[in-house]
């Protein structure tokens, strides 16, 4: 199975299991979903619950906000994250908002999909990372699911949650191929995780980093370093505790983020663990982000613009080799 | 209720917010009542007139200009005050104040002040409606100035392609803030964008409440029996300024003066006893007063949320 499918598959199990769900958004009928996760599902439901909308990405956002304050459960899919900021003002002064400034009347559980992420050669009005930037707004939250297992479980939750989800799926990873359990369900959203135990350092990442980060603690463990690698999965709210648990044990962190560096998701992190565990470390925490530049169409330069393996590995042995 | 009752009626609504709004004027200076406030005064007729025709089971989703909208609609005067008092008896708990008059019993989706902001979301209470075949109306209120926003266009289009049970209310003052109509749209005839979008536009009078309720009514009853999306423009005037802030160095006194000539509450006065019916103002004078001193009363005994409830409603809260 590919995450493609682990996707396709939670939204199929959701339409199934609850009839407020429908799914909405640019070619997810009759083309069959940008990315082809949705493939299938207008034959099976119907134009009712897979609605092709207009390129509209603030009208159909925001009327998946009103369907959700009247009871429904929508799934907005946006085909990527530098779309989404056609549909910026629904997001922020509505979804996030509403419930707060109607104090406390009107909840908003909309489901939001979208692309993200570089590595395809798209340039520089398709391939960002948003989603730490959306991880600044309360009222909603940011899932970043890396794994099957997420892909699949957290659609299933962010649908039970009374509150506007943002889901962020990278798009170089809808190919990859993994297991997915047969009773797979509903996942917790709370929580990062340990994906690969370590003692010398702790990488923290999220999304198509964690498999880049994963692939740089193999090559780093042939030179002896030990790195711990964590998945975030979730940046909004951000489990601190998981996080400084890591680093108390490992005394040092690196964040991998294909995000901006100034003002990102990594920044946060790092003021985190420097409020909390500060005297737990042994070296400066450290970040490895994406090159401050939009992002460019020739290979080689998009290659540079975004944390790889190898990138990651320097990194974590500079660390450890000059702080010992 | 006989046709001279219901004009009274509509007679006192419009007393009632006129009233309750220069009050909230005087509040304004007292500074009981911060932030941004604007004011509806002349476009009574707009709310009073559309209202008449909505349903209880049916949504309404405003803009920031909303008093009038939300007495018209049946909240609680007192709900209304105590929220730009900023006290937690408020509708919106002293969370949203002036702008954001929120009612969940009432189906009152909001002041929302992002200009065209809550289109698209009308648009979805609509759709849900539809999908569960409820032949409720969404009723959607927005300025001219919203007319010029990308969201108003997708939201035509897309109203009209999915033949969505909303009502679009253009409340055309003129001005959207200072800027006049002309200065703001090539096309200044706003019934034509949206029969553009092949959404039936009806331009009617919007200082004459009678004239609002008729148009209203045909079009919420072709959107309640399954005629799509229809759109309304009251050509309506605000007298007072913009917001508490505006010089109003961009019209003058005259044009002013000129429209209130057409004040829709003398208009509906002389309408009323041309049909026959002595109009006493007294008494709706006094009993406006008194519900407005009562709303006040409400608002000073309002007690202020405690600050450690800050962080509340930013999420849904576990039921307790």
């Amino acid at each position: 199975m590919t995450y493609r499918e682990a996707v396709h598959s939670a939204i199929r199990r959701a339409l199934q299991a609850d009839d407020r769900v429908f799914l909405m958004g640019e070619d997810v009928g009759r083309y069959g979903g940008c990315y082809a996760v949705s493939k299938g599902l207008l034959a099976e439901f119907g134009p009712e619950r897979i609605r092709d909308t207009p390129l509209s990405e603030s009208a159909f956002t925001g009327m998946g906000i009103g369907a959700a304050l009247a009871g429904m459960r929508p799934i907005v899919e946006i085909m990527t994250v530098n779309f989404s900021l056609l549909a910026l003002d629904q997001i922020l002064n509505n979804a996030a908002t509403l419930l707060h400034m109607s104090g406390g009347q009107f909840n908003v559980p909309l489901v939001i999909r979208m692309a993200t992420g570089g590595g395809r050669q798209l340039a520089a009005q398709h391939s960002h990372s948003l989603e730490g930037w959306y991880a600044h707004i309360p009222g909603i939250r940011v899932l970043t699911p890396a794994t099957l297992e997420d892909a699949h479980g957290m659609l299933l939750t962010a649908l039970e949650c009374p509150d506007p989800v943002l889901i962020f799926e990278n798009a170089l990873l809808y190919n990859m191929e993994g297991e997915l359990a047969a009773d797979a369900g509903p996942v917790g959203i709370e929580n990062a995780c340990v994906r690969r135990p370590g003692r010398d350092v702790s990488v923290i990442t999220y999304g198509m980093s964690l498999w880049k980060s994963l692939e740089a603690a193999r090559s780093l463990a042939e030179r002896g370093i030990d790195a711990e690698v964590m998945d975030l999965r979730t940046l909004r709210p951000l489990d601190d505790r998981t996080l400084c648990e890591s680093v108390s044990r490992t005394h040092r962190a690196l964040i991998v983020d294909e995000g901006w560096r100034s003002g990102g998701i990594s920044a946060e992190i790092s003021a985190r663990l420097m409020e909390q565990v500060f005297y737990d470390l042994d070296a400066p925490v450290q970040r490895l982000c994406g090159a401050e530049v939009p992002m460019p169409y020739a290979a080689q330069m998009e290659r540079a613009s975004i944390p790889q393996a190898a990138t990651i590995a320097a990194a974590v042995e500079g660390m450890v080799r000059s702080h010992g | 209720m006989t046709d001279s009752t219901h004009r009274l009626e509509l007679l006192r609504q419009m007393i009632l917010i006129r009233r309750f709004e220069e009050k909230c004027a005087e509040l304004y200076t007292q500074e009981k009542i911060r932030g941004f406030m604007h004011l509806y005064n002349g476009e009574e007729a707009v709310a009073v007139g559309v209202m008449q025709v909505l349903r209880p089971e049916d949504a309404i989703v405003t803009t920031y200009r909303e008093h009038g909208h939300a007495l018209a609609r049946g909240m609680a005067p007192g709900s209304i005050m105590a929220e730009m008092f900023g006290k937690q008896e408020g509708c919106s708990r002293g969370r949203g104040g002036s702008m954001h008059l929120f009612d969940k019993v009432l189906r009152f989706f909001g002041g929302n002040a992002v200009v065209g902001g809550g289109m698209p979301v009308a648009m979805g209470l609509a759709l849900a409606d539809k999908m569960r075949n409820q032949p409720h109306v969404t009723c959607c209120f927005f300025g001219d100035g919203a007319v010029a926003e990308g969201e108003f266009h997708e939201c035509m289009n897309l109203a009209a392609l999915w033949q969505l049970p909303v009502l679009w209310i253009c409340e055309n003052n003129r001005y959207a803030m200072g800027t006049r109509l002309d200065f703001s749209h090539s096309v200044t005839d706003l019934a034509k964008k949206a029969s553009g979008y092949g959404i039936p536009a009806v331009s009617v009078d919007g200082m004459d409440v009678l004239a609002v309720e008729e148009a209203a009514k045909a079009a919420a009853d072709a959107v309640r029996t399954g005629k799509g999306p229809q759109f309304l423009e009251c050509l309506t005037y605000r007298f007072r300024a913009h917001s508490m802030y505006d010089p109003e160095l961009y019209r003058g006194k005259a044009e002013v003066e000129e429209w209130k000539k057409r004040d829709p509450i003398p208009a509906l006065i002389l309408r009323i006893e041309e049909g026959g019916t002595k109009v006493d103002l007294t008494p709706i004078e006094q009993s406006v007063a008194k519900d407005i001193e009562q709303a006040i009363a409400f608002a000073e005994a309002g007690t202020w949320e405690p600050v450690e409830d800050l962080t509340r409603f930013v999420y849904s809260e576990p039921p307790r």
